[in-house]
């Protein structure tokens, strides 16, 4: 197995630019989420590491060998594709085997290592059907077959669970981390939805008009979002923001919002005046009556668990996760305290998160 | 789609009612285009005087002097001369006996059937092969002004092929082409490769391209996965243009009568010279156009599943 290292890639089509100067590394063994909207370039990276697009400029590096410019039958990597382009013509035995059948396999060692990898995946009983008349299911399952009979170098997935359904998806999500678990391979994994990302990844790097915002571990970016972009797409509901105008010194404690004051994790950088957002995640934010902090009751929505309740406040509405014990009364008054370890700031004209000691400790 | 419930139907699928007026047409209109095939057929087991007489015959008795004809050169000979030659060794001996004839030798037919086959399945070869290549290209890739060239490709269809018949014919002399297979082979191939780059694009564009590159980083170069997985997922879209090819090359007649004349002259022109004695030999005539259908339909046989999924277009296939 191996190392992808992604280096300054950037991609055009025309003028317009789909990957923005990436870089990144994936470790031997890790599996990262590529995570973003649609048409945020998640498939475009994937398709030049794979070697199906010619990046504009930047470099990719397999094992610290240079494939920038190398055929992709040349790189010794395995892809599923979103709709796994499983071959029609072949029966789930054949395209399983057909990545072995370019490399002269004879065919009695192609015919054990089909059988070893149906079995692998649980997928030995359809064999010698037709792919055509699969379930989603079995065609992932055969799709992700031919990707690993060959024991490639890396797997590059994109969007491999889209087209399945909501109940099955949570099934293969746990198979595929699963099957990773085992064979380790080294995976760049492309999704938009964050809790495939959540689940499986290693690493994430969430992207946004071809421009990565943050990469690192999912408790990095869902406790320390890099910026309001970031917070914004990751947790349902997303991370608040409360919006005022301030600057701020280095090593403040805390920010005022509406007059009131509200400590927040010790600022690590010095900024000028100007519009900024203090960000809370819903968890973090408990009813109190003692609270300066107040708002009115706008709506709430039950979860089972527990609820979603949204608050108006005089910095705008706030949806904090509660217990659902309490059941409240429409434009009832509330106080609101959040956990002040686990505030951030951004600065709204950047959208980039503010330095503190909470986001060093976690970095360092 | 069947309901245990009788009267109750599904709204994709029509009511019997309506399936049975839809056959009807079918039938009639099958009917219809049938009755000139069938004439044809009954012509060339005619007699040739039951043949032109007026009214027509529809009782009559079967012969099959129109093939022997057909098949044959005869001279006339007296009675006396038939009288005294030995029994006649078949049918044909007989029947052209019967006319105070005797067999001189083999007819043109059967070469010039040869030439229609060679011409047709041969050009049919090269326009589809050339089609499915430059049909990939145009899909596949960003070829420089590729609008520009398929409407060019296209516009060599935009008048009849045979407005351009004398500077071909000309041209034909000066490389020594005319009356050669090659030269129609050519002919033909250029007439269809337009038609065939056109269809078969169509073809290609709906073959996701996610399959090649699947097979191309399995380690397979381009072409490679051109053969294994593009060829095989398009043989629908061939099959059907090769028989849209293969009916124009196998029945033109214009430029065959300009252009050939001897060795390579195909069928079309060849069966309205068959000439008997005192005028058209029309069972004969019928008999050629006859044998002549044949390899179409044996084709079109073979081939019509791909074809009835291919000529709908995209229609019937999932
Ligand atoms: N061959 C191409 N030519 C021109 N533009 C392209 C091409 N391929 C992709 N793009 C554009 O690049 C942008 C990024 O595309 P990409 O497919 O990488 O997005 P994505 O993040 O995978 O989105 P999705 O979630 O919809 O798959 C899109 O706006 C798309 O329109
Ligand atoms: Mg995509």
């Amino acid at each position: 197995m191996s190392e992808i290292k992604i280096v300054n890639l950037r991609k055009q089509f025309g003028d317009f630019v789909a990957v923005e100067d990436s870089s990144f590394t994936v470790n031997d063994g890790q599996f990262l989420a590529l995570l973003g909207p649609s048409g945020c370039g998640k498939t475009t990276t994937l398709r030049m590491i794979a070697g199906l697009e010619l990046p504009t400029s930047g470099k990719i590096y397999l094992d610290s060998e240079d494939v920038t410019f190398n055929r992709a039958s040349a790189r010794d990597i395995a892809f599923v594709f979103q709709l796994f382009a499983l071959y029609p013509h072949m029966n789930v035995r054949k395209n399983i085997g057909f990545p072995l059948l370019s490399q002269r396999v004879p065919e009695t060692e192609i015919r054990a290592r089909v059988e070893e990898t149906a079995k692998l995946l649980r997928i030995d009983h359809i064999l010698d059907r037709s792919v055509s008349g699969l379930a989603g299911g079995d065609r992932q399952r055969v799709a992700l077959g031919r990707a690993i009979i060959r024991r490639p170098k890396c797997f590059l997935m994109d969007e491999p669970l889209g087209t399945l359904d909501a109940e099955f998806r949570e099934v293969m999500v746990h198979e595929l981390r699963e099957l990773h678990n085992r064979i380790h391979a080294t995976t760049v994994y492309v999704t938009h939805d964050q809790h495939e990302a959540m689940a499986m990844a290693d690493k994430i790097a969430v992207m946004n008009h071809g421009v990565i915002e943050q990469f690192g571990t999912p408790q990095e970016i869902y406790n320390r979002p890099a910026s309001m972009y970031v917070a914004d797409f990751i947790g349902s509901p997303p991370m608040n923001f409360m919006r005022f105008h301030s600057g701020l010194e280095r090593g403040t404690r805390s920010v005022l919002l509406d007059g009131i004051e509200v400590p927040v994790p010790e600022v690590a950088e010095d900024v000028p005046p100007g519009e900024l957002a203090l960000g809370v995640r819903p968890e973090h934010i408990r009813f109190s009556d003692t609270s300066r902090l107040r708002g009115a009751v706008y709506g709430s929505e039950y979860l089972g668990t527990n609820q979603i309740v949204a608050v108006e406040t005089a910095s705008g509405i706030v949806k904090a996760r509660v217990s659902a014990d309490r059941s409240f009364r429409l434009g009832e008054t509330v106080g609101l305290e959040f956990n002040p370890a686990k505030l951030a700031v951004f600065d709204c004209a950047s959208g980039r998160a503010i330095a503190s000691t909470y986001a060093e400790a976690r970095h360092g | 789609m069947s309901s245990v419930n009788t009267t109750a139907h599904s709204v994709v699928e029509p009511t019997p009612t309506a399936k049975r007026i839809a056959g009807a047409i079918v039938i009639l209109y099958a009917l219809v285009t049938m009755v000139p095939l069938a004439w044809i057929f009954l012509t060339s087991i005619k007699s040739p005087p039951d043949s032109i007489s007026y009214p027509p015959k529809i009782v009559f008795t079967p012969t099959l002097e129109g093939y022997c004809n057909l098949f044959t050169t005869r001279t006339r000979q007296t009675p006396d001369y038939i009288q005294s030659l030995p029994r006649p060794t078949g049918t044909c001996d007989e029947i052209t006996r019967g006319r105070n004839m005797v067999i001189a030798g083999r007819s043109n037919y059967w070469p010039r059937f040869g030439n229609s086959l060679l011409i047709a399945f041969g050009s049919t070869f090269l326009a589809v092969s050339l089609g499915t290549l430059a049909a990939y290209g145009f899909s596949r890739f960003r070829v420089p002004l590729a609008d520009d060239l398929l409407f060019f490709i296209l516009s060599t269809r935009m008048m009849p092929p045979i407005a351009v018949a004398i500077p071909i014919y000309l041209m034909y002399r000066q490389f020594g082409l005319s009356d050669t297979a090659l030269g129609m082979i050519l002919l033909y191939t250029a007439v269809n490769v337009s038609l065939a780059v056109w269809l078969l694009k169509g073809f290609i564009d709906e073959i996701p391209r996610e399959y090649e590159e699947a097979a191309m980083i399995d380690g397979y170069t381009r072409l490679q996965a051109f053969r294994k997985v593009v060829l095989p997922q398009a043989t629908t879209g061939i099959a059907a243009t090769a028989i849209f090819c293969l009916i124009f090359a196998w029945n033109e007649y214009a430029f065959a009568v300009l252009l050939t004349s001897g060795s390579a002259q195909t069928a079309p022109p060849f069966i309205p010279t068959i000439i008997g004695e005192g005028g058209q030999d029309w069972p004969a005539v019928a008999a050629g156009t006859t044998i002549f259908l044949v390899p179409i339909l044996v084709f079109t046989i073979v081939l019509r599943k791909q074809l009835l999924r291919g000529i709908t277009f995209g229609a019937v296939r999932k």
